[in-house]
């Protein structure tokens, strides 16, 4: 009773958001989708929660078809669309009881669950939601997304723009929820955040690049990387770039990650290149791929 | 030798009410640096820059940028700047080069050199194609790309940026940083505010702000050390809210 998503295209205009995107979330699974923004992320959103129409394809929410069983699907979801949609002039108590009512149910019913994320905002519950700050506004989105105890999650970029520490907290929330037994889809641009995720989607320009866990989708990354680093990182870029052995190079932090289109390539070789070309204290060891060098290996 | 100031902050100070989002901060950014000004959300960042950009009026202390004070010379300021923000960067309604149009007017620019820069902007990005496109069809990394372009057309010499790459892809994102190392190289100065920790090791040296005030200052590499830790995630994560 997941989510199921069989051969998904939509299209506006001439522009194809989507083109035949298909992935299974279990249940109990928190799933991710890992894209830049234009990626079609919110598209497949707006169709799984029942907002939009495919073009092509099936797809099934706790077992409820996205197009026929639209009613039902309704009332065991939660959505939290990437853009703040509370009401911006109604308090944070009446927000969450609106959700509530219209979902027919109650604060008090579902407590239990949303407790955890609402004593955080529970202290400015008169305040008007308009002018909470953007930490607390996401977590009276996320209460006012389950209060009608919803299988299924939807969450649409809910850690844009955040800071770090703010984002680290949030996916620790996500991870208690899970412990409740609801399925979460959640969709983020920010690489790093796939490692909180069971398993994830890298999505790109419509299309599905790879699908699976955190750890495991690393080893699609094709060639051995080194992490390069001199004392001069602009000139070391642009050397790289007419490096006859450069496949890729781009900025990691400190480190430029660097890979070979050769087979035959020794990292001797490259120092050597770099000394010639006047670089100081080189740096050039062997170092494991990230998701986000999977990624970009990958959208080429 | 001594490095020439592009910024100079002593004491800069914002009240709203009795609530002090800048909280007397002091610092300096060379000539040519690039400055990564990070913090947890609400920590003062945005306020800070306004100052700084001259559309907010300090309630106490200075800031020097460009050598003209940002009380006393505002529009000098701000003919002495580029700035560009995820939020509002190009008019999606226009085209490409309309964009490019519009931007060298309101900078003052004559309509020989608007013609002139736009054809290096347009060869620089590559986009022949889309020249006449609106941007609002535009890939979100292109867009901010061009709209890092515009704003230096007006030869600036500093530039602000704020969180220019939320959202952008990491080929582009990458790219994106390229441009600006390749600004500073040329000695411009860059103040550039994101999320992306990577990014923060990208900078000469970062500040991170913690409720109204500077809580860190130095290059990337001597936080990592004095936090004893290995990335600047673990900095800002230890720093911003104490969290292990």
């Amino acid at each position: 009773m997941g989510i199921s998503v069989k051969n998904i295209s939509k299209s506006y205009d001439k522009a194809k958001a989507l083109e035949n995107i298909s992935f299974e979330v279990k249940p109990g699974e928190l799933f991710g989708l890992i894209g830049p923004d234009g990626a079609g992320k919110t598209t497949l959103f707006r169709i799984l929660t029942t907002l939009l129409i495919q073009d092509e394809g099936q797809a099934t929410v706790a077992g409820y078809d996205v197009v026929k069983d639209y009613k039902s699907i309704r009332n065991h979801v939660g959505y939290m669309p990437g853009r703040f949609s509370l009401y911006q002039d109604l308090t944070v108590e009446e927000n969450l009881n609106f959700f509530a009512t219209i979902f027919g149910t109650t604060i008090e019913e579902n407590y239990d669950l949303i407790k955890d994320i609402y004593v955080q905002i529970e202290p400015f519950k008169d305040r008007r939601a308009g002018k909470l700050s953007g930490g607390m506004k996401q977590k009276l989105a996320l209460s006012c997304a389950l209060i009608h105890k919803p299988k299924v999650l939807f969450l649409d970029e809910p850690t844009t723009g955040v800071d770090p520490v703010s984002r680290k907290e949030f996916w620790d929330m996500l991870k208690r929820l899970q412990q409740k037994n609801i399925t979460i889809l959640v969709s983020t641009p920010y690489m790093d955040e796939a490692a909180f995720c069971d398993r994830i989607a890298l999505i790109t320009a419509g299309k599905i690049l790879q699908i699976d866990t955190p750890t495991s989708i690393i080893s699609y990354f094709p060639k051995q990387i080194y992490k390069v680093k001199t004392s001069n990182t602009y000139k070391l870029i642009q050397d790289l770039r007419v490096f006859p052995e450069t496949h890729s190079a781009y900025p990691f932090g400190e480190y430029l990650h660097f890979t070979s289109n050769s087979a035959n390539f020794k990292e001797e070789d490259l120092v050597t290149f770099l000394t010639t070309k006047n670089h100081i204290d080189i740096e050039v060891l062997k170092t494991e791929p990230t998701i986000e060098d999977t990624f970009m290996e990958l959208s080429i | 030798m001594k490095k020439e100031n592009a910024i100079q902050v002593e004491n800069l100070t914002k009240m709203f009410g009795d609530f002090t989002a800048v909280n007397n901060i002091f610092f300096q950014v060379g000539k040519g640096e690039v400055f990564g000004f990070l913090g947890a959300n609400g920590a003062g960042k945005t306020t800070a820059m306004k100052m700084l950009i001259g559309i907010l009026k300090p309630t106490s202390g200075s800031a020097q940028v460009a050598g003209f004070d940002v009380k006393s010379s505002a529009e000098d300021v701000k003919k002495s700047i580029g700035y560009m923000s995820q939020r509002f960067s190009l008019y999606n309604d226009l085209t490409i080069k309309e964009n490019i149009t519009f931007f060298g007017g309101i900078y003052g620019l004559k309509k020989s050199a608007i013609k002139e820069k736009t054809q290096i902007l347009i060869d620089e990005l590559g986009l022949h194609d889309e020249a006449n496109k609106l941007v609002g069809s535009l890939p979100l990394g292109w867009k901010q790309k061009v709209a890092f372009s515009v704003s230096l057309l007006h030869n600036p010499q500093i530039i602000f940026l704020d969180e220019p790459t939320g959202g952008v892809d990491p080929i582009t994102r990458r790219q994106f940083w390229e441009m600006i190392y390749r600004e500073a190289n040329n000695g411009k100065t860059i103040f550039v505010t994101t999320h992306y920790m990577d990014e923060a090791e990208y900078c000469d040296r970062v500040s991170i702000m913690v409720e109204g005030k500077i809580e860190a200052l130095d290059t990337p590499k001597n936080l990592k050390a004095k936090y004893k830790v290995d990335s600047m995630n673990k900095v800002f994560l230890k720093l911003a809210r104490n969290i292990e």
